[in-house]
């Protein structure tokens, strides 16, 4: 191999990660900036802005977890019911009087039981894949809330539960209106974002999940307990679940059957369209948080335009065939066959 | 160090059954330092399964395995990790989503731990990496490389690298050079020729009588499970070792 030849390519092999890593990132300033263009007095307030970000919130938890299941070539589809029956135990707990720090926890630990479960359940019952379990859960854990509920809406919390979803952060201090608040939603997705962005990238457990991805033989011939890493990633899938739960809570003040119907599909449709692998072993946190950001603006801006919701739909779903083929592509050129 | 001829790996009467399947027989092995074992047999005969015993992947059904003289029980790839023994797959075991130099610290990776959560320690794993690669001749373009990158024999390398990382005594390696483009089955081989010097005790499982009389110094047969004959590499032939493979003698 000659000097210029090499030069060329590792140019070339500098720019695939660049790609990898920034490429969402690209197609996400790509659409707030025609969004802006199309409606240049509305989609960049202070108002549309901080909206977006409140009705993302609670998917955005259910996307993260459902990433970490993804990256280990998993799959979680009961999120959505981990997180209905995660508010339906909160709101009950409400209803009975409990003090509010006892409320705002219990969400949180059924979600994870409830994830836990899911872990055992792949793990010690040897499930063909985690597809198969995940699904049965996701009708046995709606069921249970449905159960303990009755099956009719329980509404009313307090403030002190309500805050994580609906609390509102005064920046008039900053010399702001009294509209331009900064909901603490927002602030919990960044806090949560960077602390599991700091577990994938940083320590030994996240390296491990990748690794898990990538090849879990070689995961297992290097000593790494499979096992019990995967019932640990999908316990804090579950625990992000009941998190969702805790900000859903918040937002509707209720308990109701319905909560995160299909979310299960939104989480994954998230993790895909922000680069996510099917076949694990690949994905960033950053790029989660960017898909969900995608789909979010997506249905936004397209109500905005007061366009009809069955073509969001369309466009979705062509978002996620459009994504994975560009990973294919990319696939293609990175990969020695 | 491990002084020179000192029996290292002992294997004695190693039986194991999946269900009512004999996969080996009272199958005996020994590996001294500095010394390298070949394994022969036909597809089937057991040479994998022996492989996967002594590297604690499976747990003999019946037998025991003792390492410098000492009776050892091995619950896990892990235990006989600590005990210096290491095994290079042939299917690499390698993660191809991960850098060369995370592979070749997969589970044993250098952290800063805080409570308990244990950071990684990137830095650590770069310098240890360039520094082993170098020890081993080892040429590629950046310890940050991912291994999908990498071709067949660059892959193999690193798979022999992640098993010399930590001071191994015995190396055992599975066809190490069948999925190899002739021109770098020479340097694997002179990859496994450095570790014999350095006094690890290598084995070496492979189909290609070349690979064999190029780089061991014992060669042993299984047939259909069973110790088959062995003999020193100077006292045998390529044809006589090809007929031990057909259960010939």
């Amino acid at each position: 191999m000659d000097s210029k030849d090499q030069n060329k390519d590792s140019l070339y092999l500098k720019l695939i990660p660049y790609f990898e890593k920034y490429g969402i990132l690209l197609l996400l300033v790509i659409m707030i900036v025609v969004m802006h263009f199309l409606q240049p007095d509305v989609f960049l307030s202070w108002r549309n802005v901080t909206n977006v970000f409140k009705q993302i919130s609670w998917q955005s938890m259910l996307a993260l977890g459902v990433f970490m299941v993804i990256v280990t070539a998993g799959i979680d589809l009961s999120v959505g019911s981990i997180m209905m029956l995660s508010l339906m135990i909160l709101a009950i707990v409400a209803k009975a009087g409990a003090p509010w720090y006892i409320v705002v926890i219990t969400p949180l630990i059924a979600g994870f039981l409830c994830g836990l479960f899911n872990g055992l359940g792949i793990t010690l019952l040897r499930m063909p894949h985690p597809f198969i379990m995940t699904l049965g859960t996701l009708y046995i854990f709606r069921g249970t809330g449905n159960l303990i509920s009755g099956g009719t809406p329980i509404s009313g919390f307090t403030d002190e539960v309500r805050y994580l979803g609906h609390g509102r952060i005064d920046l008039t201090w900053l010399g702001l209106e009294k509209s331009q608040y900064l909901p603490v939603s927002l602030v919990l997705i960044a806090i949560v974002y960077i602390i599991f962005w700091i577990f994938m990238n940083k320590t030994r457990t996240g390296k491990w999940i990748y690794a898990i991805g990538g090849n879990p033989n070689a995961a297992r011939a290097s000593g790494i307990n499979v096992n019990k890493i995967l019932v640990i990633v999908y316990s804090l899938c579950g625990f992000l679940s009941g998190i969702g739960a805790l900000i859903l809570a918040g937002r509707t003040d209720s308990g109701y059957p319905n909560a995160g119907l299909q979310s299960e599909l939104d989480a994954i449709a998230a993790c895909i369209i922000g680069g996510a692998s099917f076949f694990g072993g690949r994905g960033t946190v950053l790029g989660v948080f960017a898909g969900v950001m995608i789909m979010g603006i997506l249905r936004n801006g397209l109500n905005l335009m007061d366009v009809s919701s069955f073509w969001q739909q369309v466009l979705i779903g062509s978002i996620i065939v459009l994504a994975v083929y560009v990973d294919v592509l990319r696939r293609d050129f990175g990969t020695r066959k | 160090m491990s002084s020179a001829n000192q029996l290292l790996l002992e294997a004695k009467n190693v039986t194991k059954y999946f269900g009512t399947i004999t996969a080996l027989e009272n199958v005996n092995l020994k590996i001294h330092a500095g010394e390298c074992l070949g394994v022969v047999g036909d597809n089937g005969a057991g040479k994998t399964t022996l492989m996967k015993v002594l590297s604690g992947l499976y747990k003999p059904s019946a037998g025991s395995l003792h390492f410098e003289g000492k009776e050892k029980v091995l619950e896990s790839p892990r235990d006989s990790q600590n005990l210096g023994l290491e095994m290079v797959y042939q299917d690499l075991a390698l993660a191809g989503n991960l850098p060369i130099g995370e592979n070749i610290f997969l589970g044993r990776e250098p952290t800063t731990n805080l409570g308990l959560l244990k950071f990684l320690d990137y830095k650590k794993i770069k310098e240890l990496t360039e520094a082993h690669l170098g020890k081993l001749k080892i040429n590629v373009k950046s310890a940050d490389q991912k291994v999908e990158e990498l071709s067949g024999g660059q892959r193999q390398a690193v798979a022999i690298a992640r098993s010399t990382a930590f001071n191994a005594k015995v190396v055992i390696m599975d066809e190490p050079t069948a999925a190899l483009a002739i021109k770098e089955v020479g340097k694997v081989l002179d990859l496994i020729n450095g570790l014999k010097k350095t006094g690890v005790g290598v084995i070496v499982i492979s189909h290609r009588m070349d690979d064999i009389f190029a780089v061991c110094d014992r060669v042993m047969a299984l047939f259909q499970g069973t110790n088959f004959a062995e003999s020193e590499l100077s006292n045998t032939s390529r044809d006589e070792v090809i007929g031990w493979i057909m259960g010939k003698k």
